[in-house]
């Protein structure tokens, strides 16, 4: 369609046809005013503050929900639109609190700024106001009602991007409201607090409850940060005002939560404020910690570590590392356990996610989710199954909905229960549990038969197909109909929903409605993508989003007992030689032992130091008794963490470590992107960054390293590792970046497997659904806003947002 | 076959007058006669007069009865059924005939009238498809079965029939943009929803001719190519409700509704919607949100229901009296002989419904062009009690005055918007001097205040604020700067608010300060209410000359405000004084006067 030509204010704009007015009024950086406006929800029109005057118009027109039309002429701030606005404001004002002096929101409020650039003063128009009580019964943030201008932005946020539809309109006329049904508190609505309509409201009407009275909006310094909780790596923006956080706000130009955030993101800060904090180095001495200097903290571990390595080799040590490490961190980590001679490193969450981790090695080779977050609201079709994103990872979730709602994207919805996204799914498809595997084998083949496959696809990119098609040629729709509990019909049309889909993703979860043929799920779904030619394009694949904020990254870095950075393996001799030359000593070998064998063997597997950064495997691993038992025997038990954790309180030595927020670094989240966190506040008392404990340490162990700051590290790491290779520290500036980025002026990757899968070949694997006994079908920890996050428990526990656990389980 | 046909008026109006009960007199007279069976009772559509209610016209002789009570009935049936003569002392015989006169034709209330959608009304079963077909019924439709789709909607543009639901928008332009937008689903949905307080031409026509009804939609359908339509009546409307389900089960069992009607592979369906009781359910876009379930609140156009309208899809909404014009616009020649009637820009008739202090208020249908004058006094038979007339407001609580100096404005859309008024659906009431003009704006902002759906600022604080304004003038409280303030937030309302009921309430507040500013002027400034509405503004003194000391106001007076010796002229204690006006009612020397507050009389009523 041919471009629209329009005059604004005196000035000619082109636009596309279906432009409003107040998109094209921004082209020319034309300000109008706006308050129920917002580009990811429905047109609205209510609050008419964008009103503006077009020529030969019978009235004003809202700029916001009027797409322009050629040849229109257009004042944004005519007489007409100033008094109009004007009275729009007064009418507001009118019934409006005018307690700006104590308000939160002053400085930020757009009444107030709306109000001061047309000089409304207070209002000429007095008579009835509202005079609602306030809900502040919930945990979270007040909501004072008399404060609201009803421009439903909440509402919009609340029912059409989170889906929690705690709120709505209730009544009708000069009387509206907005809350939750019945007017009751949102304590008892189906509010799972995100916040989003907080951080929308244009007044302040909505405020959380941990900045009342902390500070002014230009008292307080924004850092931007990385949220520390799940893989989705949500961009934040911390609120610091003398040295301390004091807020959290999502950051909108982020293409990864675009101004979202969940509960955890918002609210779950404040364990960095918690008492419970450790601020000195701890050596357990008689069975009771005391506080020693870090000078001899560090001694002691020398000489330990040492004497350790005399008596039992190199391989007594095993360094257990978090996914929630910055690359850094994990990083400098491996490179000591490695430089101290063994391979002895790994991650127990890693291990949680290797079922689903080693099935895409094995189909796609590659274990990351195929395509970007971004890329999920303009699929064409999305199959959800056995994951409960709303509670794992409601970030994402927000994006199926919105792939939904703005692409009209068809959506498949496998699941036991009722979860949340069966309310707009097209297609539900509540299956026994435990059978998702005959489910998914069946649609394959209904879609094999039917003709629905991507034959040039499956020729070019894939290897196994015939054998495939053989075997999976029992999974008849009858067949699956029986297993799974499904009508045959449903089967049918949701395949086809899938298949006739021009792009169609795959959602499910590694960790969460977990089944113990969870490799095998994995697998039918890739087989179900690459039948269907779904990978490899932009919008179309498989979304395995991880549980941890830098699970990714930690293996990026070779926190892995076979691997180093950037999966570059150990039984290579150039890269051994690589990696000896750069770091100045030799490298073994042989590969380390996995953290499942050192659990499981216990005192077998002849460890006899360990060296846990920011891991709590008491409570992670399922027998606490036994790990506890295992941990206390070691001859050397060093922790380094934020908490005096339960298996912290085992250590013979507890280093205290900074928390995200007191130090610069990066993290890689589950759609591979680089992201970098900065510094906001300093940490409490002795801790140190993580990267810096490290640094140290090696220099006490005799190990020549320097580095002036995560920088540098950052940059040795991008020199050995191909992945990492085009990225620094400024190019991470804005939006950070996906790997592989291999030069410097690479863009980086949306999607992998564009052309060739990272194997080369992608692989059809035959899996059987095999019926499970019921007590085999462990799901995974509890319900409610927490799966098995064991690390982000560990934050979460130190926080408000705890209470919603208490609450929920 | 029937000897007679009695048509009882069986429409809201005269039954709330007692026409079910003359109907049982009726029936029991003709069974006590043993002629029960010789005669076709019906009760009938609307013949419009409802002043002169219950009515009973009897064909073929042309009789028209008004006013009638069950006990007329004996005399009735032996007189006019039996013995073949005309009861004369139940013929029409108003202050405008000299002699009572038997039918419509010679009626003056009739006379102006020109019945298109309404001719059917009182003349047919509107129970019975045969009746509705022997008037020609489902000619037209089965003519546009066997015409283009697009030839329809270029019929319907050149009769110049304009949307008689209140914007006036060419019917014929909206069908073919519905027939031109992209898509295989679309949707007929009828407006039967009626919400200005007062009107009921719409409900008179879905009560006295619902196949019309029918037959506008299925056209409508053939035109836009839609096969379903929703009806949304307001649910206060039951009889038209069941109406329209009787017409729908009788037009499917003659197969001019379902699958392959007569065979030309038209399918059409449609449903009954019964609405929410929200006035501004009756705006569009609330009308579909309504039908969808959802809150029935406004959103903005565009785009508009032709492009994006039920359940997303195109949807031509149309008017009761609108889609009730179309058969007749679509017959052979009929959009020529449509185009006949009114002027330039406004073709056909109108349904008007004459209320307030008009002698003869009811129904009538006029060509469009007719003058204020001509419908108020031939028409409407003048004003009622021999007072003045002062204005009439024309378009319901979204309309305006009209006052004197305009009483020969021809009655078209465009003559209308200029003079500050709206078509509106056709709500016209007379106002005397009796009425206070900032009292009358109040009362109908304080009904579009209520009905403010919230949803938008402008109507929903500033129609508050300006109600609060007027309360305060009519109270006695009014401030000089009130005038300036309510006109600035009306002009703001009306430029700024999303929707048609925010864009035009303040119709009645801007035309009555237009017109009649310095009634405001006195009630600020002299806390004067001339009309002795506004119980604060005026105290009532008695005539110490004329009074006779009859004491009828003495009894009448609730608070025992009134004392006097009998014989001797009253008074009137105003500190007791309720301002209840009783005491008007019942003085028969017109001796009690209205007087501005603590001031000698000087305006009597
Ligand atoms: C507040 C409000 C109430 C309305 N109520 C009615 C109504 O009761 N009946 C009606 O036909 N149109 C009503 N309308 C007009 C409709 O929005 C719409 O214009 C009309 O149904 C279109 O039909 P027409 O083109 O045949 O007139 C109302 C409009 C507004 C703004
Ligand atoms: S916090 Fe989130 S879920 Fe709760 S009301 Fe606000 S938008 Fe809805
Ligand atoms: S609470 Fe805030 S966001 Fe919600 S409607 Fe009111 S002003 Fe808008
Ligand atoms: S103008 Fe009034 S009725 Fe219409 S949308 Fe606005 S508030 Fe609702
Ligand atoms: S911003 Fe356009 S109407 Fe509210």
């Amino acid at each position: 369609m041919s471009a629209i030509n329009l005059t604004i204010n005196e000035l000619a704009v082109e636009v596309t046809p279906g432009t409003t007015i107040l998109q094209a009024a921004r082209q020319l950086d034309i300000d109008i005013p706006t308050f129920c406006y917002d580009p990811e929800l429905a047109p609205n029109g209510a609050c008419r503050i964008c009103v503006v005057e077009v020529e030969n118009a019978r009235t004003l027109i809202a700029s916001c929900v009027t797409p322009v039309a050629p040849g229109m002429v257009i004042h944004t701030e005519s007489e007409r639109v100033i008094n109009a606005r004007k009275v729009i404001l007064s009418l507001m004002v009118a019934n409006h609190p005018l307690v700006c002096i104590t308000c939160e929101k002053t400085g930020e409020c757009r009444l107030q700024d709306y109000c001061y650039r047309y000089g409304v003063t207070d209002s000429k128009y007095s008579g009835e106001v509202k005079e609602l009580s306030l809900d502040d019964t919930n945990t979270f943030f007040v909501r004072d009602m008399n404060k609201c201008i009803l421009c439903g932005i909440c509402v919009g946020k609340c029912q059409e991007v989170v889906g929690a539809g705690a709120i709505d309109f209730t009544r009708r006329g000069f009387i509206s409201n907005v809350g939750p049904a019945f007017e009751d508190s949102i304590e008892d609505s189906t509010c799972v607090f995100c916040g989003l309509c907080i951080d929308n409201c244009p007044v302040g009407a909505l405020t959380p409850k941990y900045s009342l009275g902390q500070g002014r909006p230009w008292q307080v310094k924004q850092v931007r940060a990385i949220c520390p909780y799940c893989g989705i790596g949500c961009n934040i923006n911390l609120q610091v005002k003398d040295d301390q956080v004091i807020g959290v706000k999502p950051v909108k130009e982020s293409p990864v939560n675009r101004g979202h955030l969940c509960v955890r993101g918002k609210f779950g800060w404040d364990y960095l404020k918690s008492s419970d904090r450790l601020t000195a180095p701890l050596v357990k001495s008689d069975g009771v910690f005391v506080e020693v200097s870090w000078e001899e903290a560090f001694g002691l571990i020398v000489d330990q570590i040492e004497e350790v390595k005399l008596r039992c080799g190199d391989d007594a040590l095993f360094g257990l590392c978090s996914p929630k490490a910055s690359n850094e961190e994990a990083y400098l980590f491996q490179k000591l356990i490695r430089s101290l001679g063994s391979n002895n490193v790994d991650s127990f969450t890693r291990h949680c996610h290797a079922p689903a981790v080693n099935a895409l090695m094995e189909a796609f080779g590659s274990a990351s989710m195929t395509n970007s977050i971004e890329e999920l609201a303009e699929t064409g079709a999305i199959l959800v199954v056995g994951a409960n994103l709303a509670e794992s990872h409601p970030v994402l979730n927000y994006r199926v909905r919105e792939a939904v709602r703005r692409s009209g994207a068809r959506l498949i919805v496998a699941h036991s229960e009722t979860i949340d996204l069966v309310d707009i799914a097209h297609h539900y498809l509540p299956l026994r549990m435990g059978s998702a595997v005959a489910l998914v084998n069946s649609l394959a083949n209904f879609i094999i038969e039917e003709g629905l496959h991507d034959r040039a696809f499956i020729d070019k990119r894939t290897e196994g197909f015939e054998i495939f098609r053989k075997e999976v040629s029992g999974y008849t729709i009858k067949y699956a109909a029986e297993v799974t509990g499904l009508a045959e019909d449903e089967l049918r049309a949701a395949a086809r929903a899938y298949a006739v889909a021009e792009r169609a993703a795959i959602v499910s979860a590694v960790d969460t409605d977990r089944h113990a043929d969870s490799a095998n799920l994995v697998l039918a779904l890739a087989n179900l993508a690459l039948l269907t030619g779904n990978l490899g394009r932009e919008a179309a694949g498989l979304y395995l989003p991880y549980g941890e904020n830098n699970l990714q990254g930690i293996a990026d870095m070779g926190a892995l007992p076979g691997v180093l950075t950037g999966y570059q393996s150990i039984k290579e001799k150039n890269v051994r030689e690589k990696f000896a030359r750069a770091w100045g000593v030799s490298i073994n070998v042989k590969p380390g032992f996995t953290v499942t064998d050192i659990f499981k063997h216990g005192k077998k597997s002849g460890i006899k130091a360990m060296y846990i950064l920011g891991e709590n495997p008491v409570t992670c691993s399922g027998e606490h008794l036994e790990t506890a038992a295992f941990l206390t025997d070691l001859d050397l038990l060093v922790v380094q963490d934020i908490y005096m954790t339960e298996t912290a309180s085992l250590a013979d030595i507890v280093l205290p470590a900074a928390a995200f927020a007191e130090q610069e670094g990066t993290y890689t989240n589950t759609e591979r992107r680089v992201q970098l966190s900065r510094k906001a506040v300093e940490p409490p008392g002795e801790a140190f960054p993580g990267w810096a404990i490290l640094a140290e340490l090696a220099g006490w162990l005799g190990f020549d390293w320097n580095y002036d700051g995560p920088q540098d590290i950052f940059a040795e790491i991008a020199s050995l590792t191909h992945q990492y290779a085009g990225i620094d520290y400024e190019r991470l500036n804005e939006q950070g970046l996906q790997w592989p980025c291999p030069k410097g002026d690479h863009p980086g990757t949306k999607f992998l497997h564009n052309g060739r899968f990272s194997r080369g070949l992608g692989r059809f694997s035959v899996v059987d659904y095999e019926p499970q006994a019921a007590d085999n079908l462990s799901i995974c920890c509890s319900k409610g806003h927490f799966n098995c996050q064991c690390l982000s428990e560990n934050l979460s526990r130190h926080s408000v947002i705890n209470t919603l656990r208490n609450n929920n389980v | 076959m029937y000897e007679k046909h009695l048509m009882i008026c069986g429409a809201t109006g005269c039954i709330s007058s007692g026409s079910r009960s003359v109907e049982q007199a009726l029936v029991k007279e003709l069974e006590n006669h043993g002629i029960r069976d010789r005669y076709r009772l019906v009760m009938g559509g609307c013949p419009g007069f409802c002043e002169v209610g219950p009515i009973l016209v009897i064909y073929p002789d042309e009789v028209f009865y008004c006013h009638l009570t069950p006990k007329d009935m004996v005399e009735l049936v032996e007189k006019h059924l039996v013995g073949g003569e005309i009861v004369e002392r139940l013929l029409y015989k108003g202050p405008d005939v000299a002699v009572p006169v038997r039918f419509y034709d010679s009626i003056p209330f009739y006379a102006k009238q020109k019945f298109n959608v309404l001719h059917n009304s009182g003349i047919i079963d509107p129970e019975s498809i045969d009746e509705y077909i022997m008037r020609g019924g489902y000619r037209a439709f089965t003519r546009a079965l066997t015409i283009d789709s697009l030839t329809i909607c270029e019929e319907v543009k050149e009769s110049g029939l304009r949307g008689r639901g209140g914007a006036g928008f060419s019917t014929g332009q909206k069908w073919e943009f519905t027939n031109k937008a992209p898509g295989p689903k679309k949707y007929v949905v009828c407006n039967a929803d009626e919400g200005d307080p007062g009107a009921f031409m719409d409900r008179s026509i879905l009560e006295g001719d619902p196949h019309a009804i029918l037959e506008g939609m299925l056209i409508c359908g053939r035109a836009i190519g839609s096969n379903e339509g929703y009806i949304y009546c307001r649910a206060e409307y039951p009889l038209a409700i069941k109406r329209l389900k009787i017409a729908i089960s009788q037009a499917l069992e003659y197969g001019l509704l379902g699958e392959n009607i007569l065979g030309y592979g038209f399918n059409f369906k449609i449903n009954i919607k019964e609405g929410a009781g929200a006035f501004v359910c009756g705006e569009e876009t609330a009308l579909l949100a309504s039908i969808e379930g959802k809150r029935g609140i406004p959103r903005p156009r565009p785009p508009f229901p032709a492009q994006s309208g039920l359940f997303g899809k195109p949807t031509t909404i149309n008017n009761v009296e609108t889609l009730a014009n179309i058969p007749l616009i679509v017959r052979e020649g009929g959009a020529a002989e449509f185009a006949q009637i009114g002027t330039a820009g406004s073709k056909g008739t109108k349904v008007f419904a004459l209320a307030g202090k008009i002698r003869n208020t009811g129904l009538c249908e006029v060509p469009m062009g007719i003058t204020f004058r001509e419908i108020i006094y031939d028409v409407g038979g003048g004003i009622k009690g021999g007072r003045e007339f002062k204005a009439v407001q024309a378009g319901g609580p979204s309309g305006g005055c009209i006052p004197t100096e305009l009483l020969d404005l021809p009655i078209d859309y465009d003559s209308l918007n200029k003079a500050g008024a709206i078509m509106g659906s056709g709500g016209l009431v007379v106002m005397d001097e009796s009425t206070c003009m900032v009292d009358l704006a109040r009362y109908f902002l304080s009904f579009t205040q209520k009905e403010s759906c919230g949803k938008c600022t402008p109507c929903r604080e500033g129609t508050m604020r300006m109600l609060e304004i007027l309360n305060r003038i009519t109270g006695g409280f009014g401030n000089p700067e009130d005038l300036d303030t309510l006109d600035s937030l009306a002009h703001s309302i009306k430029d700024s608010s999303l929707c048609g009921l925010g864009q035009t309430c303040p119709n009645p507040v801007l035309s009555t300060i237009r017109y009649f500013r310095h009634e405001y002027e006195e009630h600020i400034e002299e806390k004067y209410c001339r009309a002795g509405v506004c119980k604060a503004l005026f105290s009532y003194k008695i005539d110490q000359e004329r009074c006779t000391g009859c004491r009828a106001c003495v009894k009448a007076c609730p608070v025992d405000a009134i004392t006097g010796e009998k014989k001797e002229p009253h008074e009137i204690d105003q500190g007791r004084c309720t301002h209840c006006g009783s005491c008007i009612e019942k003085c028969r020397q017109d001796c009690i006067l209205i007087t501005r507050v603590g001031r000698e009389a000087d305006v009597s009523n």
